[in-house]
Formats: C-alpha cells, structure tokens, sequence
C-alpha cells in the first residue's frame, strides 16, 4: 500500500543550521514549487507528521529535542536529512558543542547534501523517502 | 412499512452522501486557494487521501478518554445533519448541534496538553459568538413560517430570504466560524498555518484525526444547508437555486479566508455579536411592523 504516498505530511525541524537550508525547505512551499501539489503539508505538529526533515547539525542541545520529535511521531515515519550539515556536521563539524549528523540521534533514510540544499533536491529526497517507505512496509510485511 | 423503509434507505443516504460531498468541497477548497496565492494545489481528492492515510497509520494515545469525545461528536453531528436534510425540527438540530461541537471542546480538554487546551478555549469563544446568530436564524424563520420544521419552511409561496434578508447576511458572517476559515479560525485553522500548533487537534492521531476531519465534512453540508433552507422553497427549480445558492455561499467563504488575516477573539466575538443583534434585531422589527398592515 502506498497511501502515504498521496498524502505527507512534513515537520521540520531546525538543528543548528545557518538558516540557508530552511529557507529553502521553506521556499518548497511557495509559488514555484509548491509542494502542496503533491498532498505534502507542513504541519508543524510532530503527531500529525509523515516525514521529519532536518536541517543543521545534531548538539549537545538539541539531541534530546530530536529524539523526542522522532518517537512522537506515529509509525510508519522517516527521516531526511537537509544538508550536508544535517548529514555529516559540515562546516560546523569542528565546533566544540556538536555532536555531527542527525544520524548520531536518530536513523536516518535519506541523506539530502548541499550547502544549501536546493528546493529540487529536498523535493527529490522526500520523493524518494517516500519510495523507500514503501519497501519498508512491503519488507514488513512479507 | 414501504414508508419506513424509504425514510431508513434516505438516511443511510444522507449518512453515506454527505461526507462524500463535504470532502469534495474541502478539496474544492484547497484547490481554489492554492490558485488564489497563484500556486497549482493539490488535486480534488487530496481530503480522501489525506483520511486514508490517516485511517492507517499508528495512533498515539495519551490517555485512555480523550478519543470518546471525538466519536461522540461525530454521532451528534451526523444527528444533526440527517435531522435537518429530512426535514426535521431545526430547534432541535441546533441545540444536539451545540452538544456535538462540545463534545469536541471537552475532547480538546481532555487531551491534556497547553495547544489544545488554548484551542478549546478559543473553540468555546466562538461558539459563543455564533450561537446567538444560530438561534435567531431559528427563530427568524419560525417568525416567518410559523415552523420550526425545515420541511414546513421551505414548502412555502415565497424563500425566507425575501423576508429575512439581513438575518441571512448575518448568518453568512458566522458561516465563516462554522467553515473554520480566516478571520475567525482562532481554533484551529483547515489550512496549514497555525500559531497555536494545530490548536484543538493538537494530540490526536491517526484514526483520531481522520474522524476530526470526516467530522468537519459533515459539519461543512450542515453549515451549508442553512443557506439551502434560506433560499428553497415550493417550486421545484428553486432547489437548483438553492444548491447554487450554498455553492456561491463557500466560494465566497474561500476568498474571504484568502483575503482576510486572523482577528483576535476580542473582535472576533464582538463583531459576530454586533451583526448578529443589529441585523437580526432590524431584521424581525420591519417584519413585525410589515405584519401588520
Ligand atoms: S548545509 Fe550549509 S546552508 Fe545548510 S545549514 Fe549547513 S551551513 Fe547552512
């Protein structure tokens, strides 16, 4: 079954980026690429939520936020990383208070690298969460 | 018996049909205001997907009661919708409506949470904005009619909007609180913007969600049938006005919500309380003053 394919709905989140990867999660929503087209909302509501994109690093901050996000949403979720700080730590990688890529929080399904990601790649990278969810779900079930 | 049998198979109809119809004019909705801010939106259907998907996924429960509410709420609104459709008594519809909208407050309260308990206040703002317009509607028409029964009312000579036309204007106002559309989706808003997270719905999902959202369907034909018992009335062709009626009624209601930012429940609930006792007071003194001559 592919229902969630209609209809995902995103939340995202914002680690400890430099903004520029928001800004273009942000810049799907409008006119010329309007992901909406697609079913895909943003719901800023973590129970509500199909997809977790993330942008920026993982810090001792945050990690605990993030976790929380994750197991908040109900089954079946994935997980995209914006960036290539959200993949790896990126430029930030070096500072004293981060821990590296979301994937040292949470597991990870799609790795979006970047900097900044541009609107066609994030679209791409949800489109093919969206495909691996259903291998999941097939896998799952067989 | 046969008699019986047609009025059971109408209501399973009514119950069947309407959601359909109500999701229909939600992605109606979403399609419009897409092209409204010059994008291309998602298709028609996308309410259904979305209510699939919804259907199937993993619930999260935070306790054990706040759910019931919700289901509660739907019976009491799909009462209200067969009762009004049939022909029932519209007093009656009013007043099981207002439990029905409560239950889903008590659900918001229920569910513990900070968003959803500032979305049940609010949702109680706004019932108390424009339940005094429902009722005036009621009583405007019984005024009119001498009935309260929705059948009676538009089996008459004449539509009630000749004689009630500013009681009409006032409810076309509150239309906007009903459809949960900007300016007065304090609550919790349809669309994807929302400062208050997703105010009452905040904490439920899943299944949950998807009967918030089969609930809001069917609320949007009962909304809308207020219009149709306006404008109907004994020939035939005026039931087709009366569709295109509660049509022109929700197109308007889009733009509206396209146009207009969220007010604060201060203005939100005087404006809806100033129309609704200018229109309706000014409304029912020349229809008493005309009576009598
Ligand atoms: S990948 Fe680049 S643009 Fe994106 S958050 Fe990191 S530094 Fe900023």
């Amino acid at each position: 079954m592919n229902y969630i394919q209609k209809s995902p709905w995103i939340l995202h989140y914002d680690g400890s980026s430099c903004n520029g990867c928001d800004i273009e999660v942000l810049a799907c929503l409008t006119p010329i690429y309007d992901v909406e087209r697609f079913g895909i909302i943003n719901t800023g509501n973590p129970k509500h939520a199909d997809i977790l994109l993330i942008t920026g690093a993982v810090n001792e901050q945050n990690i605990n936020v993030v976790k929380q996000l994750y197991d908040q949403m109900p089954n079946p979720k994935m997980v995209v990383a914006i960036g290539i700080c959200a993949c790896s730590g990126g430029i930030f990688s070096e500072c004293y208070n981060v821990i590296g890529g979301v994937d040292k929080a949470i597991p990870v399904d799609v790795y979006v690298p970047g900097c900044a990601a541009r609107p066609e790649s994030i679209i791409s990278g949800v489109v093919k969460a969206l495909g691996l969810l259903e291998e999941k779900i097939a896998k799952k079930a067989s | 018996m046969n008699d019986i049998l047609i009025k059971i198979l109408k209501i399973i109809g009514i119950v069947v049909i309407s959601p359909l119809v109500g999701g229909f004019l939600s992605g109606l909705d979403r399609k419009i205001s897409a092209r409204l801010q010059g994008r291309k939106g998602p298709s028609i259907l996308q309410p259904f997907y979305d209510v699939r998907k919804l259907l199937q996924k993993e619930q999260i429960r935070v306790n054990s009661a706040y759910r019931f509410y919700v289901y509660l709420s739907l019976l009491f609104i799909i009462f209200t919708v067969v009762l009004i459709i049939m022909g029932g008594d519209l007093l009656l519809a009013i007043f099981v409506l207002t439990i029905g909208s409560l239950m889903f407050v008590l659900g918001g309260y229920a569910s513990s949470s900070p968003y959803s308990n500032i979305g049940s206040e609010r949702e109680l703002l706004q019932m108390m904005a424009y339940e005094p317009c429902v009722l005036l509607v009621a009583i405007g028409l019984y005024y009119q009619s001498g009935s309260f029964f929705v059948k009676d009312i538009i089996a008459q000579d004449k539509p009630a909007i000749i004689y009630l036309p500013a009681i009409f204007l006032a409810f076309v106002y509150i239309l906007t609180f009903k459809l949960r559309k900007s300016p007065f989706d304090l609550s919790m808003s349809h669309h994807g913007h929302q400062e208050i997270v997703k105010g009452i719905t905040t904490e439920f999902s899943g299944e949950d969600l998807a009967i918030i959202e089969i609930t809001h369907w069917y609320e949007t034909i009962m909304a809308l049938s207020f219009v149709y018992i306006f404008v109907a009335f004994s020939s035939p062709i005026s039931h087709l006005y009366a569709v295109l009626a509660c049509f022109a009624a929700f197109i308007l209601e889009i733009i509206i919500d396209n146009a207009c930012a969220r007010v604060t429940w201060k203005t939100a609930l005087s404006s809806a309380w100033g129309v609704t006792f200018f229109f309706g007071a000014a409304n029912l003194i020349v229809l008493s003053l005309l009576s009598k001559f």
